[in-house]
């Protein structure tokens, strides 16, 4: 391909057409179109499991579409490999950064370019690069003493010195602190006055109508609209974001409430860097008989809040957890198990479950300090396959084999095992994180079913889901976590899709967010 | 072109068990091999090696000797093993524990002390092999030091130790000023369970500790919090399993069954203390541990397969006149042939296409 001067540049620069993309029985990207214009920023909007990272994997060449075709100023064009798209001058900045910490700056973008430039030339380059877009990046330092915004704008240096005409930024803004945000948004400005298209992908709609020119929305694996996000409001987006279906009854309540079970007060936990984020403020009571949903985009600090419940996480207060009328904020696992909690991991295999025991091994995980399986640190192998037995029967659990290990299990038996451990343990405070994640339609009735009649014996439940349909169906109140915050739940019949869309996406309108107007 | 390793979903049990019997016969393939080179008949070179020590009933009761220390270490590695913590420094533990044991047989020398001497020696030859595995546990938990290295390197320093007190305080002062300290009094040396050869009570203790580990590792709490610990540790701190404690505890048994082993050794066999007091044991038996499958029982017969190397090494160094250091050529050939095999067992090797045509 020739190149075009640079005064005449088509109208579009990068075009998606129609790309499809099957994982097994799942379409991540059905029929996909996507056409990002030079000098624009275009925002590609989306819950997560929308497939945006699926189309931008395709975009850029990580990933092979099974249909459709990509477009590259006007011309089809294959992309085997990211090699070959940064080599056209698509530049990708993803979430997870590749750098290396030992090193410094300018030694980690050596690293991927090709040739060999000597480190003090390609320093000065770097320099001219960061004053021009005012990135404030020093090349001599290690990475590992950078913060994750320093880092993030080595990994945007590093695709600049590519001189890219395509830059896409994958949720940049997600680990970024809003004066950082503020900084990114003035870089990418002046990109695109210099003629450089940016897609920017974000759930954040604040943002995106703030700096973006054209807005894209997925959901489902399915292009939904392009819209002039100016021109929209918050709510518009979020409902083209979360759909606007008719709304469903939400479930009546048959029982009386009773006392609290779960009680989180004024939760504190500090973010510890790569993982797990952390959580301001956080306040929450459950009632026996009650089933409560959390809400949000995968990071907000859901982990943190699992595990800070679970007694993986300790909290600093006592007081902050109190389980059963117990304070409980400084015991582990096992002593929050003696108070009858039950917890089921978002994780099956590894975190749930050991992937290489046996089934029935995996059974002791949370029944070990229950009295009737182990005695006298001696388990009772009798009682702990019945146990087991009892399980797999009640709980339709299929597996070939007599007592297979744990990652021979299909997703949605595992499940069904692991839920069933925990409700045959009577427990009378039960927190799932993603109790339907990845299993099947069956076996995720059954799953809300099993949780349901829980909450009907007078159980309380917590359900940590990113699935909104799934908490609307099922749950008694809503609340939703975004950056480590907690709203206050409300009643599932009181709240709107729209709603808790717009809390979703981190929309300031007070305390109050998910109230239906 | 390249080759990938990918997991094998569904690992039959046959090749599990049938894996470390490949590894024998590899092993024995490359003995022939090593027999041919140095110019002997490899025949001859096997009988005197690995038959005949099997039909004297002295070089018998030696072969039990032998495995006797490799039993109780391999054992204690087991607990480690299944952890994922590798413990490599077993010989510098077995060493403390001698050094620990032999204190009370050289402070109680010559007065006539009791019974109950040889019992506390075996005690604190627990202890000190305990305390030196400890070591290691609390650099890994504290600031997360790679056990395999800071094991490894406290071995030097257990040995050294040795050197300075076999060749200071404690040298015997009617020794001719060899590096040994005195014989130790009978009522600081391990019963004899025969008046022919050099069999004794330490024996017993090893069975008894291969049948406690069994019941310990298979049947308690303990055992599958170290199991699971190993396997899935994300796993083992949602049971409620404190990591810390997990570590601690298999050092502390690891370290105290090589420490039980040294010291039973020189209150056995060897009747003093000198520089040296293992041929190797302590890493030996970190083959026998793997080619017993981390499994008591099977630790017990890797650790007579083992013997009979050291037995049938000694054997062809004086009928045959060939050096030493072929045992360890064999042992070293075991160990690398069972990890290929398992890995062979547990993986499948693949061919991968260029992906890059652009």
């Amino acid at each position: 391909m020739t190149e075009n001067p640079p005064n005449a540049l088509p109208a579009s620069l990068l075009e998606a057409v129609a790309l499809t993309k099957r994982f097994g029985a799942l379409v991540a990207n059905d029929h996909v179109s996507l056409a990002i214009r030079a000098g624009e920023t275009h925002a590609l909007l989306g819950e997560n499991g929308a497939g945006k990272s699926t189309l931008v994997k395709m975009m850029c060449g990580l990933l092979q579409p099974d249909s459709g075709e990509l477009l590259y100023e006007g011309a089809p064009i294959v992309f085997p490999d990211p090699a070959s798209s940064r080599a056209r001058g698509v530049g990708v900045v993803f979430q997870h950064f590749a750098l290396f910490d030992a090193l410094t700056v300018v030694e980690n973008v050596a690293l991927g370019l090709p040739g060999h430039e000597p480190l003090s030339a390609l320093a000065a380059r770097i320099d001219d690069c960061v004053h021009r877009y005012g990135l404030a990046v020093e090349p001599w330092r290690r990475v590992g003493e950078l913060s994750v915004g320093e880092r993030q704008r080595v990994e945007i240096v590093r695709c600049l010195l590519g001189d890219p005409r395509v830059l896409i930024l994958d949720e940049p803004t997600s680990v970024l602190t809003p004066d950082e945000s503020e900084n990114l948004f003035r870089t990418v400005d002046l990109l695109t006055d210099e003629g450089r298209a940016v897609l920017f992908i974000s759930h954040k709609l604040d943002e995106v109508r703030r700096l973006c020119h054209r807005a894209t929305v997925l959901r489902g694996g399915r292009f939904i609209a392009e819209v002039d996000p100016k021109a929209e409001t918050a709510g518009s987006l979020a409902r083209l974001m979360v759909g606007a279906e008719v709304p469903r009854l939400p479930r009546v309540l048959e029982h009386e409430l009773g006392e609290p079970r779960l009680l989180i007060r004024n939760l504190n936990i500090p973010g510890d860097g790569s993982r797990g984020s952390a959580l301001r403020d956080v306040n929450l009571e459950i009632r026996a008989g009650e089933i409560v949903g959390i809400a949000g985009v995968a990071g907000n600090g859901q982990t943190t809040l699992f595990e800070v419940l679970s007694g993986e996480k300790l909290a600093d207060d006592q007081e902050s957890i109190v389980i059963d009328r117990v304070p409980a904020g400084g015991l582990g696992p096992t002593e929050r198990r003696a108070l009858r909690a039950g917890f089921v991991p978002e994780e099956r295999l590894g975190h749930a479950a050991a992937p290489d025991m046996r089934l029935s091994d995996n059974v002791l995980l949370t029944t070990h300090s229950d009295g009737a399986i182990v005695k006298l640190g001696v388990v009772r192998h009798s009682v702990l396959n019945a146990r087991f037995q009892e399980i797999v029967k009640r709980f339709d659990v299929r597996f070939g084999g007599r007592d297979p290990k744990a990652r021979r299990l299909s997703g949605g038996n595992l499940q069904k095992f692991v839920i069933g451990r925990e409700v045959l343990r009577d427990p009378v405070l039960i927190i799932v994180d993603q109790p339907t994640w990845g299993v099947d339609a069956a076996a995720a009735a059954f799953i809300r079913n099993t949780l349901r009649e829980k909450a009907a014996e007078g159980c309380a439940v917590l359900v940590i889901s990113q699935d909104l349909d799934e908490l609307l169906e099922f749950t008694d109140r809503i609340a939703v976590m975004c950056e480590g915050r907690l709203t206050v739940p409300v009643p599932v019949a009181e709240t709107s899709r729209e709603a808790i869309g717009l809390a979703m996406g981190g929309a300031e309108d007070g305390g109050e967010g998910v109230h239906a107007a | 072109m390249p080759l990938r390793l990918e997991r094998q979903e569904n690992v039959p049990a046959i090749g599990l068990v049938a894996a470390p019997l490949v590894a024998l016969v590899f092993t024995l393939v490359v003995g022939a091999v090593m027999f041919a080179a140095l110019g002997q008949d490899p025949l001859r070179a096997f009988s005197v090696y690995f038959i005949e020590p099997l039909l004297d009933p002295y070089t018998q009761q030696e072969l039990v000797v032998k495995a006797c220390p490799l039993m109780l270490i391999g054992v204690g590695l087991a607990f480690c093993y299944r952890a994922n913590r590798w413990n490599i420094g077993a010989e510098g533990q077995y060493v403390a524990g001698a050094v620990v044991g032999s204190w009370l047989a050289l402070a109680t020398h010559g007065t006539d002390a009791g019974p109950w001497v040889l019992p506390a020696m075996l005690a604190l030859g627990f202890v000190g092999g305990a305390l030196w595995g400890l070591i290691p546990a609390f650099l890994r938990v504290r600031f997360g030091s790679s056990e395999i290295l800071t094991s490894l390197m406290l071995v030097y320093v257990a040995q050294l130790g040795l050197d300075y007190l076999v060749r200071g305080p404690w040298k015997d002062p009617q020794g001719f000023n060899f590096p040994q300290s005195v014989t130790f009094d009978d009522n600081a040396i391990m019963p004899l369970l025969s008046d022919e050869g050099r069999l004794h009570a330490g024996i017993i203790i090893a069975v008894v500790v291969v049948i406690a580990a069994t019941f310990v590792l298979g049947r308690t709490l303990i055992g599958f919090s170290i199991e699971l610990g190993g396997s899935a540790p994300r796993a083992a701190a949602f049971a409620g399993f404190d990591e810390r404690r997990v570590t601690y505890g298999v050092f502390a048994v690891s370290g105290g069954l090589a420490g039980l082993a040294g010291i039973i050794e020189v209150a056995g066999p060897i009747g003093n203390l000198q520089p040296s007091i293992s041929p190797g044991y302590g890493f030996t038996a970190i083959i026998a541990a793997m080619l017993g499958r981390l499994h008591p029982v099977g630790i017990l017969v890797a650790s007579l397969v083992l013997a009979l190397t050291y037995i049938g090494g000694e054997a062809a160094q004086i009928t045959m006149r060939m050096p030493f250091d072929v045992t360890r050529v064999f042992q070293g050939t075991l160990l690398i042939a069972i990890l290929a095999a398992d890995v062979l067992v547990r993986y499948r090797i693949r061919r991968v296409e260029g992906t890059s045509h652009a």
